[in-house]
């Protein structure tokens, strides 16, 4: 679980975040939304310790990671698996060199372990046969299980993804929804989507945190939406935008 | 952003990428890899420039000394005077600053835009998030690469300038090998050599981590990239040849 709690965040004179307490739950995704600009990769950002939050604090299954230095959070975050929106694959890589990097440097597997691990990582998003293509040389879902599969090489207990649909067309997305939601059960690991794509909402939000205007301004689940949406015009804009 | 802060910046940035490599051999397999890319692939461009150069800067400087003058009458110098200069020089000047100069625009730009596309891409975020230290992880490498093969390209570029002059004496008739060597020979001061030495430390040591720095700290696009190369490559010149300046004061100053 990952809890945080009175979360700032500025560029400059600008408040991007502003007082930010949201508790993100074990086994189950964990989905936060809202318009572009709104604040939400900030958010992610911060809780990866790309970005510093000027105020508030951030615990890793009770862990502070915001009171730790730079080694102690280097170590958390060997637990974290991180998808990029636009995939973030080294390019001068292939695609089992990319699964197999975190093994080299995290891990002591032999290098025949290492393969079978990159071998069962790529079984697991369903993309056998392309240990040897460079990123360049496959599709923008391929890439997207491939960033997923170099999340989940190591044991990891929290996966963040940013925009994990972005770019994809429905049919490709709603593979993606699926995969991340099967591996968040099957892995009991705490999971946290960022998107502003409704259909993955509806489709796997368990637990939606709505952020407007750098402010946590909803969070239920997809079950509470239609409630939500008579009472929160802001939440309710939003979704009716999005259709 | 002014220039104290950016120097802090950059004392900030030296600090994460001078620790300690979280696996060895994967540190080792890119630090070869990177001296290789460094080294071997600036082979070519070191020979043609350090080649032409000694041949051209003896031509130069026969002419300037033995050209009859009213107030220097040629025959007060000695032949071997033309190799001491080309000799001397080629040691000082020629093959550490204008073969660090060249250095500056092919490696430099090279480093600060591999590592400016890998900025843009996520590609540095993507090795934060794995708890790798990304600074070091990109920087380091290319460091140790740049101060074990810089030093050697500029030995290398010594012996080329005076092969340069060597072939030089072979167009013009007013010197020949034996004037050029015995000059070479005569005025050859260890202390030059040093003087090489020093400098080719650290100008590349101000080559890998200028562009390395500049790269690391890309935001934007592809445009920001290739500001990233030139700002890189021009910062390189400059700190180059302040530093020349220094060195040439401190070790020869009277």
């Amino acid at each position: 679980m990952i809890k945080v709690e009175g979360l700032y965040k500025s560029f400059h004179d600008r408040l991007i975040l502003e007082n930010i307490d949201v508790n993100f739950y074990k086994g189950k995704p964990n989905l936060v939304i809202g318009a572009s600009g709104s604040g939400k990769s900030v958010l992610i950002k911060c809780l990866v310790g790309l970005l510093e939050p000027e105020k508030g604090s951030i615990f890793y299954d009770d862990r502070n990671f915001l009171s730790m230095d730079y080694e102690k959070k280097q170590i958390i975050r060997r637990e974290i698996g991180m998808l990029f929106q636009n995939n973030a694959l080294f390019d001068s890589l292939t695609v089992q060199e990319n699964i197999e990097f975190p093994l080299k440097m995290f891990s002591n597997l032999k290098p025949e372990e290492r393969i079978d691990r990159v071998n069962d990582c790529l079984a697991k998003v369903n993309l056998q046969n392309s240990n040897h293509k460079f990123p360049a040389e496959i599709s923008g879902g391929m890439k997207k299980r491939v960033g997923i599969a170099r999340a989940i090489a190591l044991e990891i207990k929290y996966l963040f993804c940013d925009e994990p649909n972005s770019g994809l067309d429905p049919l490709t997305s709603r593979v993606i929804d699926d995969l991340i939601l099967q591996l968040t059960t099957d892995m009991g690991i705490t999971t946290i989507i960022n998107s502003h794509d409704m259909k993955t909402v509806l489709d796997i939000g368990e637990n939606i945190i709505f952020i407007h205007k750098g402010k946590k301004w909803w969070q239920g689940s997809k079950a509470d939406i239609p409630e939500a949406r008579k009472s929160n015009p802001e939440l309710n804009a939003f979704f009716r935008a999005s259709f | 952003m002014n220039f104290f802060s950016e120097i802090g910046r950059f004392v900030i940035f030296m600090r994460l990428v001078l620790k300690r490599p979280q696996k060895w051999n994967v540190f080792w397999k890119t630090t070869f890899r990177e001296m290789y890319h460094i080294g071997i692939d600036s082979l070519l461009v070191v020979i043609l420039i350090a080649t032409f150069t000694g041949a051209v800067t003896t031509i130069q400087t026969a002419n300037q000394l033995l050209t009859p003058s009213d107030m220097f009458p040629n025959q007060l110098i000695p032949k071997f005077v033309i190799g001491a200069i080309v000799s001397t020089s080629s040691l000082l000047e020629l093959s550490p600053t204008i073969t660090c100069l060249v250095l500056a625009g092919k490696i430099g730009a090279n480093i600060a835009s591999e590592i400016g596309n890998q900025k843009i891409s996520e590609q540095i975020d993507a090795y934060e998030v794995m708890g790798i230290n990304s600074a070091s992880f990109v920087a380091l490498p290319k460091i140790i690469a740049g101060i074990v093969m810089i030093p050697s390209l500029i030995i290398v570029a010594y012996f080329l300038l005076m092969y340069g002059g060597v072939i030089a004496t072979k167009f013009i008739s007013v010197l020949t090998y034996d004037d050029l060597i015995e000059g070479a020979r005569m005025t050859f001061n260890p202390l030059y050599l040093r003087i090489m030495l020093i400098k080719g430390f650290i100008f590349a040591f101000i080559i890998t981590s200028l562009s390395s720095f500049e790269g690391f700290y890309t935001e934007g696009g592809a445009l920001d990239v290739g500001e990233s190369g030139t700002r890189a490559v021009t910062r390189i010149c400059v700190f180059i040849l302040f530093f020349d300046l220094v060195i040439a004061q401190v070790f020869l100053g009277l």
